[in-house]
């Protein structure tokens, strides 16, 4: 082996593959086309990867919603159909008996489900929202971006009942000119003056959309005459506990609560993230599995047309390789030339490659930028996976040349030199 | 320098077995310039690549330089073939990817020797045969004389024991083959054991004894008076 070190078998070999320019080029493509794909496919799929979880990053993907519906089992002298409501004393209730819960935020809303919405007033302008009740948890569940100088509803807001409200950027669109300062400017809700202290960003999340207003929780109830009636519920568990299995226990310990057959699944209904999250996690990472069996199959087929390449110019070089012998060169050291040669190629094949789907990714990264149409965001290359990729590469190219280079032994030195 | 006795060689073609050598005893002293005739099918080649260790002969014994040369695997032939071999052939045989100065130096990289060293080397050669300012050409462009030239000199920078020479001007013109004669006369000269096979009546008789090979048997062996290959050119 300690001919791979010396300066001397490299050049021999770098003689052979320069001057054979058209093999090595034909040869290197193949490679490179091999390697190229593979890096860009991962990238893709890991753009895209990363553009699902950026769906799901606003939200702290153990979190379930819980919202009171109507009982399908008799019980305890009830009837069936009896209607669930939701009460500030079951969210004190669940804080203190289910303890997987990491947060808890009851909220409420009107302009959903048949309830009216809010009339929204401004100078000479009104329109009709979407109205909710909420407490500053929910930020930490389902995180509300701000623009600049704005704030979420906060503890004071909810302990004193402020009349402040956060709005929506469509509703900033549609009642205010550009550059105009909303934060600190009063509005009419139903009647009533807020101050409105925020503006939140456009989300994709759920129902909220980008028209609503958010109140403190305190204030929605007196303003729309609550009482501790609440609309559902938003449950964040420990990031420890299972969120299916923290919804059991909830659900079990308000049953009891509310007097609920045990086994009477209507009572409540409930959306578990959790399991969405799932889905799409399976459905991403069958996405990478195929990516990656592609991208393999790929390579394989740029190695072995190395491997072909290299077997017909053995037979090209039958006759030099004859002549080598002739002039005492051993079956090892013409092995081990055209194994190097196998190797090297497909080496520098591998590296261009790499270099060409990167800068492909690269390019793909800065023409898409953050734009929401595309479902591909930062596609990058995993640093171990390219790294194996190209040892596999390594590793093929070697195995492959072992072909080439066996048949370039076993022909027997005065077979080559005879041959025309 | 080289001793051979009684040795059979037979080739498989199908079902026929084809006998090509039929019991040739025969050596060689140091300094010796043989010329081996026969017309084809004679056994001149098949006699030439056992003795270039490029074929190994069925029974009989080979000593070259008092060494055994007998069930050599490919590694050790190649070994003995690098130290005591030089081979000129027909058709030059160059690596043609590889200048006139990388073709001479090429054995003595499978000597093993320094790469400084084996440049100086080639290069002391390629002046032997006087084609020293065509270093840095490549075969093609080369002369067919130029080109044996080369090859000659590649086979003699190893300093090996023997030069065999299989039809060294066989693809050469007449002027051309006087002047390749010419310089395997002045290497043997210096004193090199030099074999030449051919079937050219004018380039045996410059050597200094002939060896008739007919049907794969020695018919004749004689010591001839050299004609001198200087004298035409």
């Amino acid at each position: 082996m300690k001919f791979i070190f010396e300066r001397d078998t490299w050049q021999e070999i770098y003689g052979a593959i320069r001057k054979n320019k058209i093999r090595t080029i034909i040869t290197v493509i193949g490679v490179t086309w091999g390697v190229f794909l593979f890096v860009v496919l991962l990238g893709m799929a890991k753009g895209l990867d990363n553009s699902f979880r950026s769906q799901f990053n606003d939200f702290a993907t153990n979190t379930m919603f819980l919202w009171g519906q109507q009982t399908s089992m008799p019980n305890n002298g009830f009837k069936r159909g009896r209607g669930m409501q939701l009460t500030l004393d079951d969210v004190e209730a669940l804080e203190s008996q289910v303890n997987d819960i990491e947060y808890i935020a009851p909220r409420n809303v009107t302009g959903q489900w048949g309830t009216p919405p809010g009339q929204f007033v401004r100078g000479s302008k009104s329109g009709a929202f979407k109205v909710f009740g909420d407490y500053p948890t929910i930020d930490k569940v389902s995180k509300k971006k701000m623009f600049d100088g704005g704030r979420f509803i906060n503890e004071e807001d909810i302990k004193y009942e402020r009349k402040v409200c956060v709005i929506g950027e469509d509703i900033y669109k549609q009642f205010y000119d550009k550059e105009e300062e909303a934060i600190g400017d009063f509005v009419k809700i139903n009647g009533i003056y807020f101050k409105v202290i925020g503006v939140y960003k456009p989300t994709q999340q759920g129902f909220e959309g980008d028209d609503s207003i958010f109140l403190p929780f305190t204030t929605f109830q007196s303003i729309f005459n609550q009482g501790r009636n609440i609309s559902w519920m938003v449950i964040t568990a420990k990031a420890d506990k299972n969120i299916v299995n923290t919804e059991a226990k909830i659900k079990t310990t308000l049953k009891r609560m509310h007097d609920v057959h045990p086994d009477d699944d209507q009572a409540f209904g409930s959306f578990n993230l959790g399991e969405e999250v799932a889905k799409v996690n399976g459905f991403l990472s069958g996405m990478r599995l195929i990516t990656y069996i592609v991208g393999i199959a790929t390579l394989i087929a740029g190695v072995i047309a190395i491997g072909n390449v290299l077997l017909i110019t053995v037979k090209e070089r039958t006759r030099e390789i004859g002549v080598r012998r002739a002039l005492g060169a051993t079956p090892a050291e013409i092995r081990g030339q055209i194994m190097l040669e196998s190797i090297m190629l497909t080496f520098i094949a591998g590296l261009i490659g790499f270099v060409f789907g990167t800068i492909v990714l690269w390019g793909v990264n800065s023409a898409i930028g953050n734009s929401d149409d595309v479902p591909i965001l930062n596609p990058t290359v995993d640093f171990f996976a390219v790294v194996g990729a190209l040892l596999s590469i390594v590793l093929l190219g070697t195995i492959i040349g072992l072909i080439p280079a066996q048949k370039a032994v076993s022909i027997k030195p005065i077979e080559a030199l005879r041959e025309e | 320098m080289i001793e051979i006795k009684d040795l059979h060689k037979s080739y498989q073609m199908g079902s026929n077995s084809l006998h090509v050598l039929k019991g040739i005893n025969f050596s060689v002293k140091e300094g010796e310039l043989v010329a081996i005739m026969g017309s084809s099918g004679s056994g001149k080649s098949t006699l030439l690549n056992i003795l270039g260790m490029l074929d190994e002969a069925d029974t009989g014994s080979y000593f070259l330089d008092e060494v055994p040369i007998k069930g050599l695997n490919e590694t050790k032939a190649a070994q003995y073939r690098n130290k005591f071999l030089g081979f000129v052939f027909q058709s030059f045989n160059l690596i043609n990817y590889k200048s006139a100065l990388e073709n001479v130096a090429l054995p003595l990289y499978y000597q093993r020797k320094k790469r400084k060293e084996r440049t100086e080397k080639a290069m002391e050669y390629l002046g032997k045969v006087s084609l020293a300012e065509w270093a840095t050409h490549l075969p093609s462009e080369l002369s067919g004389g130029q080109k044996q030239r080369v090859a000659i000199a590649r086979a003699l920078a190893a300093d090996p024991k023997v030069l065999l020479a299989d039809e060294p001007t066989g693809a050469l013109d007449s002027k051309t083959s006087y002047e390749v004669m010419d310089i395997i006369q002045g290497i043997n000269d210096e004193g090199k054991t030099i074999l030449v096979v051919t079937h050219e009546e004018d380039i045996a008789n410059m050597c200094k004894r002939i060896v008739h090979l007919k049907d794969g048997v020695i018919v004749e062996d004689k010591p001839v008076e050299q004609v001198r290959a200087s004298q035409y050119v």
